[in-house]
């Protein structure tokens, strides 16, 4: 990514860093922004991201509530209808489940319910997916539930930069906004320029991380790194694959994500979540809608198995991985390639 | 062998032994105790210190409330509301909710409660117009700070806690009034809302109407508490239990619950003990679940009722009152089947016009689709619009 920040300002800063330091940006410069959920406050949540938020702002502002998933995001909805913009944080993925029913009767629908009287500019990070060795219940990609419900944007960032500018996006936007942070990346680096940091806008425009001409690999979130390392392990075999980070699985992306498989004329999703019922079906067929004549081969899904998130001990089988990704790259019918350039 | 005795344990075994930290409970329980009876007003000595003003004020608007409520049942019979949750018999609970607040106060009904709205100010159709079968709720609730009927039981509940911490926070002097029936006191959001209202000393009341039934299921088989006003006390916040259908002992309790908020003595559940007369909706068959004699037992404790025995003895319930009580709801009723008679302007665009503030690509691209189905349509050959889908390239 570019930035016009010169180049001595940036220095070595976590994923972690960029979004605690977008929460306090954002709080600083509107009084309306609250903080909320389970540990947020003296302990700056359990993975930190609100550290010291509640000492600079106070109490009222970043607020430890009671462990009541639904009761945080239900009291959010009020203070939102009273004007405030609430980022409510859930402390798992899977521990934002009790609060499903509020998201999806009410944060989800108010707007709509109220032509647009009452809108809901919440923010509702969720730290999700898997791969930090978490016991049952803390490494599940619950992104399907919340993309196939109307009225959210789902949101999730993949690199240092981004989870600053989409959270900052995600905070300033009058939609609610499911903000999905992949926690094997908090403690991912990149070099930052923490001065002179920039909001992602608008939500929804998809980022190519490496172009390519090959294929094209199509993820977000926790699975870039994968994708990426795949995309660079595939030149040995002699493709030149083209990754596009979707940052936004709602609105989605249809215009980044056909213009690069129609360039390269084969794609393959790649998730954490589950296949079936998941993001990558609804990926594959949109671009097989709208791309099918300059398609090679049949869209394919690299994906967790449609298990409940395996165990630390077994986790490594599940999650989409650079030999996965590159053996589902290989079945992209290269024999049948007529195109001169392309393929093995 | 006790735990200390046990191999690996400390040597310094007088360390350990120590009497426990003192304990004290947080809050004195004792004040928080509702009444062992519902708290009644008529029919006491305490009636005397009624004014004759609230009484006429009261009557007026529960034989409006009653009218209402007879009106839109039978607009359910006439296909012009698709469904009616009835609040005849809790007329009292109703008018006080809507009675006991300032226009400053926010309120949050349940689907039930449509009558609090009207009884707040609320045009009756614009109340009506979710159970009419529209798309939206029929009303800007910051106009007059009612929030969207609810339909999930509850889950308002922690809303309105949050709307009263918020307003709180902001210095405002906000009251915020939730209702909720008795089955929706098994609900989780219940528990959390009173929960978070207690911690955060927010400005709420929580007004339970147990009517007896959640549908069919009577309150037997939705707690063993001994009563819900009790649950209060588990939360550190008072319960009160009042006679729902004593009109002004509904108006003082509430009265008093909210102006406690107010002052910034935090939350108060109260317990209103009434009963819906009629079934749960004009959907539902209460002969299935109930007797006729149980029925009548409530309908000779009827809040009407008891108000003109009242009214009646203070010489107030003159023809000419009750005529001019009579005529005001027959006015309201007829107002509301006239214009419930003319069929809403529905606009299916609308359904897209909402959902965000931001249009996605993907809507915008479904919204085309619809307006080519729709122009078609009217033009006469609806055939043309097929094959619109799916749309070209969607940019958010």
């Amino acid at each position: 990514m570019t930035t016009t920040a010169p180049a001595t300002a940036r220095k070595p800063a976590t994923m972690a860093q960029a979004l605690t330091r977008a929460l306090r940006d954002a709080m600083a410069e509107d009084p309306a922004v609250h903080v909320m959920g389970e540990d947020v406050g003296a302990l700056g949540g359990v993975f930190r991201i609100t550290d010291g938020l509640a000492k600079e702002f106070g109490e009222d502002r970043c607020t430890d509530t009671a462990l009541a998933e639904a009761g945080i995001l239900g009291t959010a909805v009020g203070m939102a209808m009273y004007g405030l913009r609430p980022v409510v944080e859930m402390q798992f993925d899977a521990f934002a489940y009790p609060a499903f029913e509020q998201l999806v009767s009410h944060v989800a629908r108010m707007r709509n319910r109220t032509r647009g009287a009452v809108p809901m500019p919440l923010t509702i990070r969720i730290p999700y997916g898997g791969g930090i060795g978490g016991v049952e219940h803390h490494s599940d990609s619950s992104e399907a539930y919340y993309l196939a419900t109307p009225g959210l944007h789902v949101v999730t960032p993949a690199t240092v930069e981004d989870a600053y500018g989409l959270l900052r996006a995600a905070i300033a936007s009058d939609d609610p906004v499911v903000f999905l942070e992949p926690k094997r990346l908090y403690w991912s680096k990149a070099e930052w320029s923490p001065d002179a940091p920039t909001p992602v806008a608008p939500l929804g425009r998809a980022e190519i991380r490496r172009r390519g001409s090959s294929a094209t690999l199509i993820t977000y979130g926790p699975s870039l790194p994968a994708c990426m390392e795949a995309a660079e392990a595939g030149r040995a075999e002699g493709w030149d694959l083209e990754v596009v980070d979707l940052r936004s699985l709602v609105p989605f992306d249809d215009e980044t994500v056909c213009a690069s498989v129609r360039r390269t004329g084969r794609a393959v999703v790649v998730h954490e979540a589950g296949g079936f019922g998941g993001p990558g079906g609804e990926i594959a067929a949109r671009i097989t809608e709208r791309c099918f004549h300059h398609l090679e081969a049949p869209v394919l899904r690299v994906t967790g198995f449609d298990i409940p998130y395996p165990p630390p001990m077994l986790e490594r089988h599940h999650l989409p991985g650079v030999d996965r990704i590159l053996d589902t790259v290989a079945r992209l019918q290269w024999e049948s390639d007529w195109t001169e350039g392309r393929g093995a | 062998m006790t735990v200390l005795e046990q191999p690996g344990s400390s040597r310094n075994k007088s360390s350990l032994a120590g009497p426990p930290p003192a304990w004290r409970p947080r809050v004195d329980p004792a004040p928080l105790l509702p009444d062992e009876e519902p708290y009644r007003v008529l029919g006491t000595d305490a009636a005397a210190r009624l004014e004759s003003g609230l009484l006429t004020r009261l009557y007026a608007q529960l034989v409006r409330g009653r009218r209402y409520n007879a009106q839109a049942t039978a607009l359910t019979r006439q296909g012009r509301l698709a469904v009616y949750p009835s609040s005849t018999g809790q007329e009292a609970c109703e008018v006080a909710a809507a009675l006991a607040l300032e226009e400053r106060d926010w309120l949050f009904p349940s689907y039930r409660d449509t009558l609090a709205a009207v009884a707040r100010g609320l045009d009756p159709v614009q109340a009506l117009t979710l159970l009419r079968g529209d798309w939206h709720c029929g009303y800007d609730p910051h106009e007059h700070r009612i929030a969207p009927l609810c339909t999930p039981l509850a889950t308002q509940l922690p809303h309105a806690v949050g709307l009263a911490h918020a307003a709180r926070l902001k210095g405002d002097e906000v009251v915020a009034l939730a209702m909720v029936g008795d089955g929706g006191t098994s609900e989780g959001d219940f528990h959390e809302a009173l929960n978070f209202a207690a911690l955060w000393q927010a400005p709420v009341v929580f007004l339970v109407q147990n009517n007896g039934f959640a549908i069919s299921v009577p309150l037997a088989k939705q707690t063993a508490a001994p009563s819900l006003a009790h649950k209060a006390v588990g939360y550190g916040m008072p319960g009160r239990l009042v006679d729902g259908n004593d009109a002004p002992a509904m108006h003082e309790v509430l009265g008093e619950a909210v102006q406690r908020a107010r002052r910034g003595g935090g939350p108060t559940l109260v317990e209103a003990v009434t009963y819906r007369i009629e079934a749960h909706t004009n959907a539902d068959d209460a002969t299935r679940y109930r007797t006729d004699a149980e029925v009548e037992t409530w309908r000779a404790h009827d809040p009407i009722a008891l108000l003109e025995h009242e009214l009646a003895g203070r010489g107030l319930l003159t023809d000419e009152f009750v005529a001019t009580t009579r005529e005001s709801a027959e006015q309201l009723a007829a107002d509301l089947r006239e214009r419930m008679h003319a069929d809403p302007v529905l606009n299916p665009m609308d359904l897209f016009t909402h959902v965000f503030a931001e249009q996605t690509g993907q809507l915008r691209a479904q919204a085309a689709q619809l307006r080519a189905e729709l122009d078609a349509e009217a033009a006469g050959h609806p055939e043309d619009a097929a094959g619109t889908a799916p749309a070209e390239e969607a940019r958010p």
